[in-house]
C-alpha cells in the first residue's frame, strides 16, 4: 500500500506544472500522432485526385476530372444553404430531409429492435420460433421492401421511412438477443449471492452486460439505414439526396452527383461515429476487462 | 464440536459424468475457524465450494448452516470468486454498493448504507480507487475489492476460491496478510480453496487435503496449532510450521502425486 500512495498526486493536474523535463514529454507525443493519423490519408487523397484528374483529361473521357466538378458545381459545393423553392436547394437541405427519415426509422428500429432483441434473448422458446424467420428475413434487400410498402402505406414518406425501419431492425435484434444470452456466468453467479433477481437483475446485469452488443447493432443498423434511405429516395422522389443524386442524373449533371456522393459518404461516417460514440460512452470499461 | 457448518455425506456428479466428481465429503467447521480446501487442479474444490454457496446442486447428502439446510446462493455465504468477477461497468464503490443495496437495505438507512461501503473499501485499503472501474485497476487491486465485495454482505461464512492464486508472490503476501489480520477483527469463518501449501498453513486453523478425483474424498484434515497473530517473517524457521507444511506437501507430492504429472 506504501508504494501506492504518490500515485494519485501524479495524476493530478498539478503535475502538468512541474519542470521542464516534464513538460517537455506531452509536446512531443502529442504532436507526432495527429500527423501520423493525418498525413497518410491526406497524401492518398491528394495521389487520387492526382491520378482522378489524369485519369478523366482525355478526350474519350467519359466523366469529369475534378478540376472540372468544380468550375461546374462550384455554387454546390461552397453554399450548401442556398433554397430557391421546390427542390431547387442547397445540399444540405436534402442531406437535412434524409437525415429526418434516417432518424425516425432507426429511432423506431433500435426501439423496436431492442425489445425484441432483449425478449427472444430471455425465452428460449421465442428464439426458436423466432430466430429462423429473422434470418431468412435479414437477407432481404432493403428495396425489395419498398413497393410492399407503397402498398400499405400509400405515400412516399411513411414509406421511405419504413424500408429504413425494416432493414435496419435485424442486426438490431440479432445483436441484442446475443448479447442476452452471453451474459456471463460470472456475473450471473454474483447475482445469485447477493439474490439480485427479476427487474433489478435484467437492469443492473443483463443490460449493462449485454450493452456493448446491442451498440455492434446498433452500429451495423444506422449504416444499412444510410444505405437504404439513398436507394429509397431515388425512387420516391421529393427533397432527399437520394432523389438530388437521381434528379442530376437525369439531367446529364455529372459533376454534382460526384459532389452529392462526397456528401454522402462523409455523412455516412459521421453517422458511423457518432453512434459508435455513443457505444463508447454508455459501455465505459465494459469490453476493457 | 460446534457445528456451525456442517458438511455430510456430500456427492457431487455433473450431468452426463458416470463418475462423481466429489464422493462423501464428511466435514464439521466451528464459528470462526479457517479451513483450507487443498488439492491438485482438477480435483474439485471449486465444485465443492459452489456446492456451499448453493451456486451448485448437491447429488446426494447436503450443507447445513446454523442448523439451516443450504438450498441456494445468498449473501450469508459470500463468495470471492477465482476471477475477482467485478462488473466492468460499475466503479469499485459501486461494485460493493450494489452489494450492500441489495443485502442490507433493510438493516441499514442510505447513508449508513454508504458510510459502510466506504468501511469495507478502506478494509481492504482501496478508498484511493473507489471511483474507478476494475479495468483501471490491477489484479491485486481487483482481488481487494472483490473481498470487500464479499465481506460487506455480512456473511456468516466467507468463501475464498484461489484468491490470490494470479497474483505475485509480493501481493500474494501482502493480501494473505491482510486476510488474517480481517479473519482476527471480523471474526468471520472462512473456507478457502488454495493451491499454495504456504498460504494453506499460514493462514489456516485446519487444512482439508482432497484426493485426486474423480471421486475424490477427504484424504486427511491436518490441525495446525500455531498461535495467532501469525507472522510469516517469525514462522518461517518455526519447526512446528515447517512440519505442517512437510506434513502437507508430503500428502500431495508422495502420497497423492498430481496425477497428470504421474501419467506423463
Ligand atoms: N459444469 C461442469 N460439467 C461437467 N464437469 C465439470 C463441470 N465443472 C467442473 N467439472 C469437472 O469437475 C472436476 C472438478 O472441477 P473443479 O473446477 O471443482 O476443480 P478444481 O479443483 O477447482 O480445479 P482448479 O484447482 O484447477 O481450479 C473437473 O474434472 C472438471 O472437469
Ligand atoms: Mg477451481
Amino acid at each position: 500500500m506504501n508504494m501506492l500512495a504518490p500515485k494519485p498526486a501524479a495524476t493530478t493536474p498539478a503535475a502538468l506544472s512541474t519542470p521542464a523535463d516534464f513538460a517537455a514529454l506531452p509536446k512531443v507525443s502529442r504532436l507526432r500522432p495527429v500527423l501520423a493519423q493525418l498525413l497518410p490519408p491526406l497524401l492518398v487523397v491528394v495521389a487520387l485526385m492526382a491520378l482522378w484528374q489524369f485519369a478523366a483529361s482525355g478526350p474519350n473521357a467519359t466523366l469529369p476530372p475534378p478540376s472540372k466538378v468544380w468550375t461546374d458545381a462550384r455554387d454546390l459545393i461552397t453554399d450548401p444553404f442556398f433554397d430557391n423553392g421546390g427542390l431547387d436547394k442547397g445540399l444540405f437541405w436534402h442531406l437535412l430531409a434524409s437525415l429526418q427519415r434516417v432518424a425516425l426509422g432507426f429511432a423506431l428500429a433500435a426501439v423496436a429492435g431492442i425489445l425484441v432483441g432483449l425478449l427472444i434473448g430471455t425465452s428460449d422458446f421465442a428464439m426458436r420460433g423466432l430466430d429462423p424467420i429473422f434470418q431468412v428475413l435479414r437477407t432481404v434487400p432493403p428495396l425489395a421492401w419498398l413497393p410492399l410498402s407503397l402498398a400499405a402505406f400509400r405515400e412516399a414518406q411513411p414509406s421511405a421511412i419504413f424500408v429504413i425501419f425494416i432493414t435496419s431492425i435485424w442486426p438490431i435484434i440479432i445483436n441484442t438477443a446475443v448479447g442476452v444470452r452471453n451474459v456471463p456466468q460470472d456475473y450471473r453467479n454474483v447475482a445469485a449471492v447477493i439474490r439480485l433477481r427479476g427487474p433489478a437483475f435484467f437492469w443492473k446485469i443483463v443490460l449493462p452486460a449485454a450493452a456493448p452488443y446491442i451498440f455492434t447493432g446498433l452500429k451495423i443498423g444506422i449504416g444499412l439505414s444510410w444505405l437504404a434511405i439513398i436507394a429509397a429516395e431515388m425512387l420516391i422522389g421529393g427533397v432527399g439526396i437520394g432523389f438530388f443524386i437521381w434528379d442530376a442524373w437525369n439531367s446529364s449533371n455529372l459533376s454534382d452527383i460526384i459532389v452529392a456522393l462526397t456528401y454522402v459518404g462523409l455523412v455516412g461516417f459521421a453517422l458511423d461515429r457518432i453512434v459508435a460514440l455513443a457505444g463508447r460512452f454508455a459501455t465505459r470499461g465494459t469490453s476493457a476487462s | 464440536m460446534d457445528r456451525f457448518l456442517d458438511i455430510s455425506q456430500l456427492s457431487v456428479a455433473f450431468p452426463k459424468a458416470p463418475v462423481p466428481v466429489l464422493r462423501e465429503i464428511d466435514l464439521q467447521i466451528a464459528r470462526g475457524e479457517y479451513v483450507s480446501v487443498i488439492g491438485h487442479s482438477g480435483c474439485g474444490k471449486s465444485t465443492l465450494l459452489n456446492v456451499i454457496a448453493g451456486l451448485l446442486p448437491a447429488t446426494a447428502g447436503g450443507v447445513v448452516l446454523e442448523g439451516r439446510e443450504i438450498e441456494g446462493p445468498g449473501p450469508d455465504r459470500a463468495v470471492v470468486f477465482q476471477n475477482h468477477s467485478l462488473l466492468p461497468w460499475l466503479t469499485c464503490y459501486e461494485n460493493v454498493k450494489l452489494a450492500v443495496d441489495q443485502t442490507l437495505s433493510k438493516a441499514m438507512s442510505r447513508a449508513e448504507r454508504s458510510d459502510w461501503v466506504l468501511e469495507n473499501l478502506a478494509l481492504v485499503r482501496m478508498t484511493h480507487a473507489k471511483d474507478k472501474r476494475p479495468s483501471e485497476i490491477s489484479g491485486g487491486m481487483k482481488q481487494r475489492i472483490g473481498i470487500a465485495r464479499a465481506l460487506s454482505m455480512r456473511p456468516k461464512v466467507l468463501l475464498l476460491d484461489e484468491p490470490f492464486g494470479a497474483l505475485d508472490a509480493l501481493t500474494r503476501a501482502h493480501l494473505q496478510d491482510q486476510v488474517m489480520d480481517i479473519h482476527a477483527s471480523r471474526g468471520t469463518t472462512v473456507v478457502m480453496i488454495t493451491h499454495d501449501v504456504d498460504e494453506a498453513v499460514l493462514l489456516s486453523d485446519r487444512i482439508v487435503m482432497l484426493t485426486n478425483g474423480p471421486n475424490a474424498r477427504i484424504g486427511e484434515i491436518l490441525e495446525v496449532d500455531l498461535p495467532r497473530p501469525r507472522d510469516r517473517l517469525a514462522l518461517a524457521a518455526d519447526p512446528r510450521f515447517v512440519a505442517a507444511r512437510t506434513a502437507v506437501l508430503e500428502f500431495l507430492h508422495t502420497r497423492h502425486a498430481n496425477p497428470a504429472l504421474a501419467a506423463a
